[in-house]
């Protein structure tokens, strides 16, 4: 890095609270322009996610997950997509940023690994090149031989078999999880500080996913960073995630510790995520519950709460509550670390009452 | 890939024999005697049925055809004599007969033009790549945006129009209407002797070919190149800080060949095997002029020595895309 640059990142970091964490993001609204109009496809959103941490942010696909996570990484084409707010990483504003210096961020600072590796891989590149090439452009000065020993020593560290000749394997002649163990060697070549997971074992079967989540907690543990990890799977979120985030039409609907969310879920779209997830010991005629209807077009999202239209809890509301007017997001009754959208006064208790009996009724039995 | 391509040329070389055969056969049960138009030519005109049978005799088509196919296959590896009544013609190794109009063996005549023909095709051919590719690929940088649209259907225009058509509106317009001196003269000169004139003969040749193929290439490129910057892998190169330019030319255009190598070779093929337009518009004297002056003259052995010749072209490229093919792709693998 040029002198320039440090005193510059500096002086950014100079006007940062000291005891922010390492990724801030504020109000971020991202919107596409398109022939029938704009598209946005988050809205005020706002999360943090601190060093060694991992959040999960879990929704339907078109929710919003990937695309927040896209702007983290300033991926989107400044051209075609409006980007508003404020992400900080490491102190530094990256809204605005330019390319030039984006770049430097991207790949070193914040990596991301990509659901199936099949296709995010180069298909005529070597493995190995393909990570060299990711260590050599953050380090200019390193040799081709210390790119290759560093490939080799990161495809060793996530447990491919025989490195030194796997790395000039090709990636169709890879298993589909050892392609993504090298997904994440590459991403995590240069130790970044944060990692952002999109889906990163959708396309894997059930026991390479387990291995693979493992191995992602292992390597945040021993590298420290801060972890993102989206996906639409709960168990993912039950085993990994410090802090979840529920994304609904591009807006935050839930928000909290981990732990929180999955035991005492107030807002009834994740009871509906709760509630469609399969349990491997319960009866095998036992119904999955669906959610009700289709994501909503975010061309033209329902008026008031997003969800009014699939939600099976609304004529609890009084009014037109849930119709006309999209809920704040407020904490809720277990504490101000816990947020959620919805207009219901009594989550906890309609959850406990009809929600819990229905997908587990053991644990309503117990209390 | 060795054996693969061993049996290849084996393949190619029964297609070969094939063809062969079938110009052959062709030309043996034709509306009239093959050896009518050379008794036409040898008599002015007054080929009687009695010359006619003497030059059918001395020719061999009163032989079975498979005898004569046989000579004329033997002919190709040793030689054999030929007589065309009155005469015997010693015809060495490759034979593939005499010309009936100048009385030249047809090979020594096609190695003294294929020099112009494979001028025109590999210069042209380059042309299609040189200006194409680039072209193209900056065009999907570009999509959708007013120089892309502007471009895109301007070369869908170009390329409507018939290729003749536009060879000679070409010629027209550089030489005649606008007198350009540097396409003053077209055809072809031999290399070896004086490059410059060799250059300046076939420039607009190259022009005309280069031209209309590149709006084709144009747009194979763009496509090809809109479809591989928009595959999961570019947003990887993307994701992990590599500038524009290695994102752009290492990673999309790297994919982005593969078909438009595919193509290339087919094409390649094409102008070698005959341009026949391109050298009679532009005056030059390659395989494609020659086999169209043979037509015209109904020289039968010419006119089947160049189908030949084209065939053995297309089943080479055919061969050789299927190789490069598969040092471009790693997960193709040959056998």
């Amino acid at each position: 890095m040029t002198e320039q640059t440090s005193t510059s990142t500096a002086s950014l970091r100079a006007g940062a609270d000291p005891d922010e964490a390492y990724l801030v993001v504020d109000d971020l609204t991202v919107t596409f322009p398109t022939e029938d109009g704009p598209l946005t496809a988050v809205s005020d959103l706002s999360y943090s996610v601190e060093l060694g941490k991992t959040l999960g942010i879990v929704g339907e696909s078109g929710s919003g997950k990937s695309v927040s996570s896209m702007a983290v990484l300033g991926l989107h084409d400044t051209k075609s997509a409006k980007i508003s707010g404020s992400i900080r990483i490491g102190g530094t504003e990256v809204v605005g940023l330019s390319e030039a210096r984006m770049r430097k961020l991207r790949g070193n600072q914040v990596a991301m690994i990509f659901q199936d590796a099949l296709a995010a891989l180069h298909p005529f590149y070597k493995i190995g090149g393909q990570l060299a090439e990711a260590y050599l452009v953050h380090h200019p000065n390193a040799s081709k031989r210390d790119a290759r020993r560093k490939a080799v020593e990161m495809l060793d560290r996530v447990g491919i078999p025989q490195p030194d000749r796997r790395v000039d394997d090709f990636p169709h002649q890879f298993s589909g999880g050892m392609r993504q163990r090298a997904m994440i060697a590459m991403g995590l070549i240069n130790d970044p500080s944060l990692l952002i997971a999109d889906e990163p074992t959708t396309a894997l079967d059930v026991t390479v996913q387990a291995q693979i989540l493992d191995l992602l907690q292992d390597l945040q543990r021993e590298f420290n960073s801060a972890v993102i990890i989206i996906t639409h799977d709960l168990g993912v979120i039950a085993e990994m995630a410090d802090d979840v985030l529920v994304m609904y039409a591009g807006r935050c609907v839930e928000y909290g510790p981990g732990k929180e969310i999955l035991t005492h879920p107030e807002m009834p779209y994740t009871w509906g995520l709760l509630s469609s997830v399969p349990d491997v010991t319960a009866d095998t005629n036992a119904r999955l519950i669906p959610i009700p209807g289709n994501p909503p077009s975010l061309l033209s999202p329902p008026s008031g709460c997003q969800f009014h239209p699939r939600c099976l809890h609304r004529d609890k509301v009084p009014g037109d509550l849930c119709r006309t007017e999209l809920p704040a997001l407020l904490p809720g009754s277990r504490g101000a670390g816990h947020v959620k959208r919805c207009h219901l006064a009594n989550p906890d208790e309609v959850y406990r009452a009809e929600v819990l009996p229905e997908i587990a009724p053991e644990l309503v039995e117990e209390n | 890939m060795f054996a693969y391509v061993v049996k290849r040329l084996l393949a190619g070389v029964v297609v070969l024999a094939v063809v062969s055969a079938a110009i052959f056969i062709l030309f043996w049960y034709g509306p009239q005697s093959p050896a009518r138009p050379i008794c036409d030519r040898e008599t002015n005109n007054r080929c009687s049925p009695v010359r006619l049978e003497r030059y059918e005799r001395s020719l061999g088509y009163q032989n079975p055809v498979y005898e004569e196919y046989g000579k004329f296959v033997k002919g190709v590896f040793v030689g054999r004599t030929i007589t065309i009544y009155p005469t015997d013609y010693k015809c060495p190794a490759p034979c593939l007969g005499y010309s009936y109009r100048t009385k030249v063996p047809v090979w020594d005549e096609m190695k003294v033009r294929l020099p112009a023909t494979l001028s025109v095709a590999f210069g042209g051919a380059a042309l299609y790549l040189l200006f194409g590719v680039p072209i193209g690929v900056a065009a999907a940088r570009r999509r959708g945006s007013l120089s892309d649209k502007a471009l895109v259907s301007s070369f869908l225009v170009l390329s409507s129009v018939p290729y003749y058509l536009f060879a000679l509106l070409t010629w027209l317009y550089l030489t005649l209407i606008f007198e350009i001196p540097l396409f003053s003269q077209t055809g072809y000169f031999k290399i070896t002797d004086n490059p410059a004139k060799w250059f300046a003969g076939m420039l607009l040749a190259w022009v005309a070919l280069g031209i209309y193929g590149c709006t084709q290439y144009t747009r194979y490129s763009r496509g090809a190149m809109v479809e591989a910057l928009s595959e999961d892998y570019i947003r990887t190169a993307k994701a992990k800080g590599l500038p524009p330019r290695t994102v752009v030319y290492k990673h999309a255009l790297r994919a982005a060949l593969v078909p438009i190598v595919t193509i290339f070779g087919i094409d390649v093929g094409t102008l070698l095997a005959g341009t026949i337009f391109t050298e009679r518009i532009f005056e030059i004297q390659g395989i494609g002029f020659w086999s169209l002056e043979a037509v015209v003259a109904r020289d039968l052995p010419v006119v089947a020595a160049t189908a030949l010749f084209g065939a053995t072209m297309l089943i080479a490229a055919n061969i050789i895309v299927d190789v490069v093919y598969s040092i471009l792709d790693p997960r193709v693998r040959l056998s």
